[in-house]
């Protein structure tokens, strides 16, 4: 017997989550399946980089469940949970967050040979990617001489070079102008629609966020509202 | 709506007819109402009493007959005129919008609930517009941005009601005498 719906890339069950002083998620539950774009938006404090950093295993929860990709996080170690990120999870953060001492095409190329690859071939996949993502300069100069809107596509061509299963984003286009932010999310979302990616993308953004196919808005560390969008 | 003047700036790419003017009106304009045949001809003639338009020819090549306009400097210098002023700034607080908001909260009923159905509401317009590629005409663009742009101020008026609402109804709860559970407990 097949099972009609496939298990899905996300599972949050009650997750909790404490800072030293203040309470970030109080019980959120989320589902997140294969191929869906999923906004989580809210007012500033809400939660919403806390729950994307739990689901993608980056902070512990405190409480509850995360199922990512069919694998508890509680039960994986760092090493383990590392492993999982590297090979099936993109993340895209607001400041592109790219290695300073590497050069472009090397920042590209990380998690292909953290994961053991051969470097030509990391390479050659890498400048594919940094093409693809529209990225025109000097592929072996380093980060610090990039506009905001070419590390940004730089940090997607990283993002995406693993073959992820899932894409997490937060404010991925928060530090850029209009224009750029909206070619940057038909890139981001132009990429992940065509590889069957599903995205969680956390954001202060009405119009980014009705990109999704699903908004699930926070709350004081709960979920408030959902809305399908589709 | 300017129809005067939208009809002379479509003449401003040169002499056309009717038909041609509603064609390309709607082209500038995807998203908004198409421009009616007998509204382009009651503007013609309108534009052509007052010197803004002439006919330049009529042709009809087996067809039906076709008049086609030709902008006058008169037109060229309305047209001027026109582009020179800016438009006045047009936000209205009796928008549908704001009245069904105001009066969801004044009659008491789930204002959260409706809020939140208006946001979704939004949300999907705004996802409709920019899923439909709008070409590479930039003009058609700048059309359909001006709509998202307005959509999205809709969006961020209504997260300011929902917190309006939410400290509102925090403040009720503060002065609001215990439930009877409360005092006995």
């Amino acid at each position: 017997m097949t099972d009609p719906s496939p298990a899905p890339v996300l599972e949050m069950i009650g997750v909790e989550h404490a800072y030293r002083r203040t309470v970030a998620l109080r019980g959120v539950t989320l589902t997140v399946q294969a191929g869906e774009v999923v906004a989580v938006t809210g007012p500033s404090g809400c939660g919403k980089s806390t729950l994307l950093h739990a689901a993608a295993g980056i902070v512990r929860r405190q409480a509850g469940t995360v199922r990512l990709l069919g694998e508890d996080l509680a039960t994986l170690d760092e090493t383990a949970r590392t492993r999982l990120r590297r090979r099936r999870v993109g993340i895209v953060l607001q400041f592109g967050q790219l290695v300073p001492d590497l050069s472009v095409v090397e920042n590209v190329a990380l998690p292909l040979l953290l994961d053991g690859h051969e470097r030509r071939a990391a390479r050659t996949a890498a400048i594919e990617w940094l093409a693809r993502a529209g990225f025109d300069e000097d592929a072996d100069a380093p980060p610090s001489e990039l506009s905001g809107g070419q590390a940004q596509r730089v940090a997607v061509a990283r993002a995406l070079v693993a073959g992820p299963a899932v894409l997490f984003a937060d404010e991925p286009t928060g530090s850029m102008d209009m224009l750029g932010g909206e070619q940057l999310l038909e890139l981001l979302l132009g990429a992940a629609s065509e590889r069957g990616v599903a995205v969680v993308l956390v954001t202060h953004d009405n119009v980014v966020a009705a990109h999704a196919d699903r908004e699930v808005r926070l709350r004081d560390g709960r979920v408030e509202t959902e809305a399908v969008l589709r | 709506m300017a129809t005067n003047e939208l009809v002379l700036a479509l003449l401003r790419q040169g002499p056309a007819h009717g038909y041609d003017l509603k064609r390309d009106h709607d082209a500038w304009f995807p998203d908004a109402r198409p421009l009616a045949f007998g509204q382009v001809y009651a503007t013609l003639g309108r534009l052509e009493r007052s010197g803004q338009v002439e006919v330049l020819e009529t042709r009809s090549e087996g067809g039906p007959e076709r008049t086609v306009y030709a902008l006058t400097e008169r037109g060229e210098q309305q047209l001027r005129d026109w582009l020179a002023e800016p438009a006045g700034p047009a936000a209205s607080s009796a928008e549908e919008i704001v009245r069904k908001t105001v009066a969801a909260l004044r009659t008491g009923g789930d204002a959260a609930a409706f809020l939140a159905r208006q946001r979704a509401a939004h949300l999907r317009r705004i996802r409709e517009l920019t899923a439909t590629p709008a070409g590479a005409d930039p003009a058609a663009r700048l059309a359909r941005d001006h709509l998202v742009v307005h959509l999205d101020a809709d969006l961020r008026w209504l997260d300011l009601a929902v917190e309006r609402v939410a400290v509102a109804g925090r403040r009720s709860d503060d002065h609001a005498p215990a439930t009877s559970e409360e005092a006995i407990r």
